[in-house]
């Protein structure tokens, strides 16, 4: 396989205070992988995901999506004296994007506790995700004279609506759908950003075993028909064996282990970070 | 929402829209002819007049407050720019020194735009010197807004960062700000201190303020239900979901921020022209308490509601209730019964809507020609099952206070 | 000593108004810190303890008057609260704010429908009117007396929160309110305190505020309200010594601005302070930081 990067972050540290919640985390997605990046609880597994995101700025280190910078920042002011992560001196740059600039650079996320748009319907959902491509300006949107774009849009939507089988709800209010819906509308949406990268917080929280197994089969089919990366935090070990290319596993905010899904299951420090040590 | 992509039923509600929205023209435009002003029915008109105007600047705050999630309580404020705006651009040269009588010379502006035009295109008794004055309204009522805009567009640069509350103190005290500077004597030559603006152009017709109002309206539900609408409605919703989602909430709430502020503008501008004389002093955060109670009434988030609660707010507080004020209300006398006993009872109802229908009456729903046909479909169906739901309710009761009983029994 | 004395008395103006707004500035703290509400109806609540002072005394003698408003005022905090804002302790915070908002409009209503819309004068209370020289100045006992007294009653407050269970009750749930309730905490108790506390402390304001300035109108409280609520900010929300500090700092600036001749803009320049503060630093200046959880 042609390993062309996709995501590398490196060494990014992320302290709130004193408190250490990333420590030097370095990974890397390469086109077309789906990886695996799991941990016990509080870990810092979603700080992980909202420092590549840009929710918060790292304190130390570097996220790059295809080659360019989306996140460089080294310990300043205050945290200076604080710091307590390594490879203070490394990065020089500060460099913050917002949100909403890294998912136009193209990389869409889930949340683990779903965070759709309560007021707004199943279609407008998927709309929102939309908007940040579209041409017209406000007048031009205001008094209709993109109707051909809107008209695209909404087809757009529905395309991906019925993928996930939610076009019989379009017209729902997105809180009225069941659990499960729910989370594939957040997929859905993310989609909706057209992403080269897919971060989805726990996809699969709170499904059976069937459901988790259809998710699987579903986040597959979404690589190849996307043409895109997947990064994902879960916990279902089922989901994350059956399907990841490579697995990061995180303990304390640290990587203890880095590897395919065979080699994680059988790393002694992964075991001993999720089930304790036999004294 | 009211959008369908059904054709046939939308087609249909679009001509049902067109025919009531003339219907509704021609019915100001005759009783404006038929009411005289001394007649006790000008109440109605009054009413008609002032509850389009705040039913305006209800919408534009609505589509702050309800649709963009921006607690923002600069109404007033932005109010009384476009109400100077275009008040002072709208005096006739020979009324400037009665009116700037304080200031040398009758101040500093010596024109006035509807009046000029008036001139140009064939004097006070054309017909076109009275399209050339309209059309000198129309022009300094964009004008009006655009200045609001610019100013709110200022404003928002360090306001917007603000999250909720802050945000709402923030936009208050930038209203009180505003409202003193237009009060300073400094400025006076301009905008006459504070000394009441009067003697300028105004209209003649109920019917356009309805116009200018609706077309405006028209406007903002056209814009809430965009694309860019959607991205308001995603920031109230979740911001941070909307950010993740690729909107730039910075640059869409100044949007949303700077547009409602144009039409609040705009709505000055009218507020000025209905009561033909303006001041900075009632326009204060007393003013904006008065439309956010408007737009709560109406339902945060419903602009249908925000056009019927302003309707129902000022024909309440000009009109049904004055009986309150003057010892005889719906046939009952009493002493107390005094000047502002009207506002009281007023200030009740509002306080238990806001506790105990805090949806407003139309909650997040707007008007739909569907829901009305629906409305009228379901009724007798509705009537027939009231009677077991009154039962239903009062064995409810029963059950609780049985419930109640065994448990206290136990 | 020209310059002295031609500040010495707006100087001496600026801290006696500043305590007066101290202490509306205070309940505003304390609510927002432990109900995260601007409690918009506070200021109102400051002009209706006046207008009950003005009723009281043509009825009472003075010293009854005074504590009756304050009882009385203490009790009308705490049915506002019970009324408008308990029941929507599970809605939205907006919701609850405009509640706020509604209590304001309320009591503005019903003071003009008392008044009549006219200018009531406020009853004189001879020993505060009295007047005093200082360093050649000439003003009235009020003007003295009131960052004394604001001093005194911020630390008995202060003990009061760090020393007794209340006022560790009180920090707990400013904190934390769901985790103090899992504690087991009376919350309503608590808010119920902070009322009173906040009610007791702008009533002996409005005495000490309007008998400075004798004329009160039912607007009379939005314009205090508005400014203690800018102190409560400036000194970070939810700090009490911030509060007062952020009061003092306000009546005397404006004071200052009024002394050079701009008296329109001294309303105007507690505002730019909001703003500013709010850019540089919107934790105000004792305040801490909150970091959203995603």
């Amino acid at each position: 396989m042609n390993k062309e990067n996709v995501l590398r972050v490196s060494d990014i540290t992320m302290q709130f205070g004193g408190v250490v919640a990333v420590n030097n985390l370095s990974l890397e997605v390469n086109k077309g992988e789906i990886i695996g990046l799991i941990g016990p609880n509080g870990a810092g597994k979603t700080t992980a995901f909202n420092v590549i995101t840009g929710v918060y700025a790292p304190t130390n280190g570097m996220v790059e999506l295809n080659g360019s910078v989306i996140a460089e920042n080294h310990p300043q002011g205050k945290m200076k004296a604080q710091y307590k992560g390594e490879n203070a001196g490394k990065y020089t740059g500060k460099t913050v994007l917002t949100p909403d600039k890294i998912t136009k650079k193209g990389i869409a996320r889930t949340f683990q506790n779903i965070r759709l748009f309560k007021g707004m319907t199943v279609l407008e959902n998927v709309l929102v995700a939309m908007h940040m491509n579209m041409k017209a300006g406000v007048f031009g949107s205001a008094l209709r004279f993109n109707a051909a774009e809107e008209a695209k849009m909404r087809e757009e939507a529905m395309d991906l609506l019925r993928m996930f089988g939610l076009e019989g709800n379009k017209d729902d209010l997105a809180t009225s759908l069941p659990y499960g819906k729910q989370r594939h509308l957040e997929i859905a949406r993310a989609l909706a950003t057209k992403p080269q990268l897919l971060l989805l917080d726990e996809p699969a929280a709170g499904m059976n075993p069937q459901e988790s197994d259809e998710l699987m089969h579903l986040v597959g089919k979404i690589r190849e028909q996307f043409d895109l990366s997947v990064l994902m935090i879960e916990h279902h070990m089922q989901v994350i064996m059956g399907i990841c290319d490579r697995i990061y596993v995180l303990d304390y905010g640290a990587l203890i282990a880095e590897g395919n899904p065979e080699e994680i299951q059988n790393n002694p420090r992964v075991i001993e970070a999720y089930l304790g040590v036999d004294d | 929402m009211t959008e369908r992509i059904n054709g046939s039923s939308n087609k249909r509600n679009m001509v049902l829209s067109f025919i009531a929205l003339a219907a509704l023209l021609v019915l100001v435009y005759v009783l404006d002819i038929v009411i005289k002003p001394t007649s006790s029915w000008n109440n109605l008109m009054t009413c008609l007049e002032k509850g389009t105007i705040y039913a305006l600047v209800a919408v534009s705050m609505n589509l702050l407050n309800g649709f963009t999630g921006l607690f923002s309580l600069g109404q007033a404020g932005f109010m009384l720019i476009g109400a100077y705006a275009y008040a002072v651009f709208a005096i006739a040269p020979e009324d400037r020194t009665t009116v700037y009588q304080y200031y040398e010379g009758g101040g500093l502006i010596h024109f006035s735009l509807p009046h000029m035009l008036q001139d140009m295109m064939g004097g006070a008794d054309a017909f076109g010197g009275a399209i050339g004055y309209y059309l000198g309204i129309i022009l300094l009522m964009i004008f009006a807004g655009l200045l609001t805009a610019g100013i709110a567009f200022l404003i928002g640069i360090p306001v917007l960062r603000l999250k909720s509350d802050y945000l709402a103190i923030a936009t208050l005290g930038f209203a009180e700000i505003i409202r003193s500077f237009f009060q300073w004597e400094g400025l006076g030559p301009v905008t006459n201190g504070s000394n009441v603006l009067r003697k300028f152009a105004s209209y003649d017709s109920s019917i356009f303020p309805v116009l200018v109002a609706g077309v405006c309206i028209a406007f903002i539900v056209m814009l809430i239900n965009s694309s860019y609408g959607r991205a308001f409605k995603s920031i109230r919703d979740d911001e941070i979901a909307a950010e993740a989602m690729g909107v730039n909430l910075f640059k869409h709430k100044e949007l949303s921020f700077v547009i409602s502020s144009f039409f609040a503008g705009v709505g000055g501008a009218l507020l000025a022209m209905f009561q033909n004389n303006i001041n900075a002093s009632p326009f204060t955060s007393n003013m904006t308490y008065e439309i956010l109670l408007i737009v709560v009434i109406g339902g945060i988030g419903s602009v249908t509601g925000s056009i019927i609660g302003s309707y129902l707010f000022i024909a309440c507080s000009e009109w049904w209730l004055r009986g309150l004020d003057k010892g005889e209300f719906l046939g009952i006398e009493a002493d107390f019964m005094t000047p502002g006993f009207r506002k009281v009872v007023f200030a009740v109802v509002i306080m238990g809507i806001v506790l105990f229908y805090s949806r407003g009456i139309m909650g997040t729903k707007e008007f739909s020609w569907d829901g009305l046909f629906n409305f009228f479909r379901t009724l007798p169906a509705r009537i027939a099952g009231i009677p077991g739901k009154i039962k239903a309710k009062f064995s409810a009761k029963k059950h609780k206070k049985n419930t109640k009983k065994v448990k206290e029994a136990q | 000593m020209e310059l002295v004395v031609k500040w010495l008395p707006y100087i001496l103006a600026g801290i006696s108004v500043g305590g007066q707004f101290a202490l509306i500035a205070i309940g505003y703290t304390m609510v927002y810190g432990i109900l995260r509400l601007i409690n918009f109806a506070h200021g109102d609540m400051f002009m209706i303890a006046g207008l009950i002072m003005v009723y009281m005394a043509t009825a009472l003698p003075l010293w009854m008057s005074v504590i009756l408003v304050l009882i009385i005022t203490v009790v009308l905090g705490c049915t506002i609260e019970r009324v408008a804002y308990r029941p929507l302790r599970q809605a939205p915070r907006m919701s609850i704010m405009i509640s706020a908002i509604g209590v304001s409009y309320f009591l503005q209503n019903m003071a003009l429908y008392v008044t009549g819309g006219l200018t009531r004068t406020y009853p004189t209370i001879e020993w505060l009117q009295k007047n005093i020289t200082i360093m050649g100045a000439s003003t009235k006992m009020v003007t003295l007396i009131t960052p004394v007294l604001t001093i005194v009653l911020v630390i008995a407050l202060v003990l009061l929160i760090k020393r007794t269970k209340i006022g560790m009750a009180m920090r707990a749930v400013s904190r934390d309110f769901e985790t103090s309730a899992l504690m087991g905490i009376d919350i309503n108790k608590v808010i119920t305190v902070t009322f009173i506390i906040g009610s007791f402390l702008a009533a002996v304001g409005s005495i000490l505020y309007f008998s400075n300035y004798t004329g009160i109108m039912p607007t009379s409280g939005s314009m205090p309200g508005l400014k203690a609520f800018v102190a409560a900010v400036f000194g970070g929300i939810g700090s009490i010594p911030g509060a007062v500090v952020g009061a003092f700092v306000i009546g005397i600036c404006e004071n200052i601005i009024k002394g050079l001749g701009l008296t329109t803009f001294s309303d105007a320049f507690t505002f730019v302070l909001l703003i500013v503060i709010l850019m540089v630093k919107p934790t105000g200046l004792f305040g801490e930081k909150n970091i959203d959880k995603v």
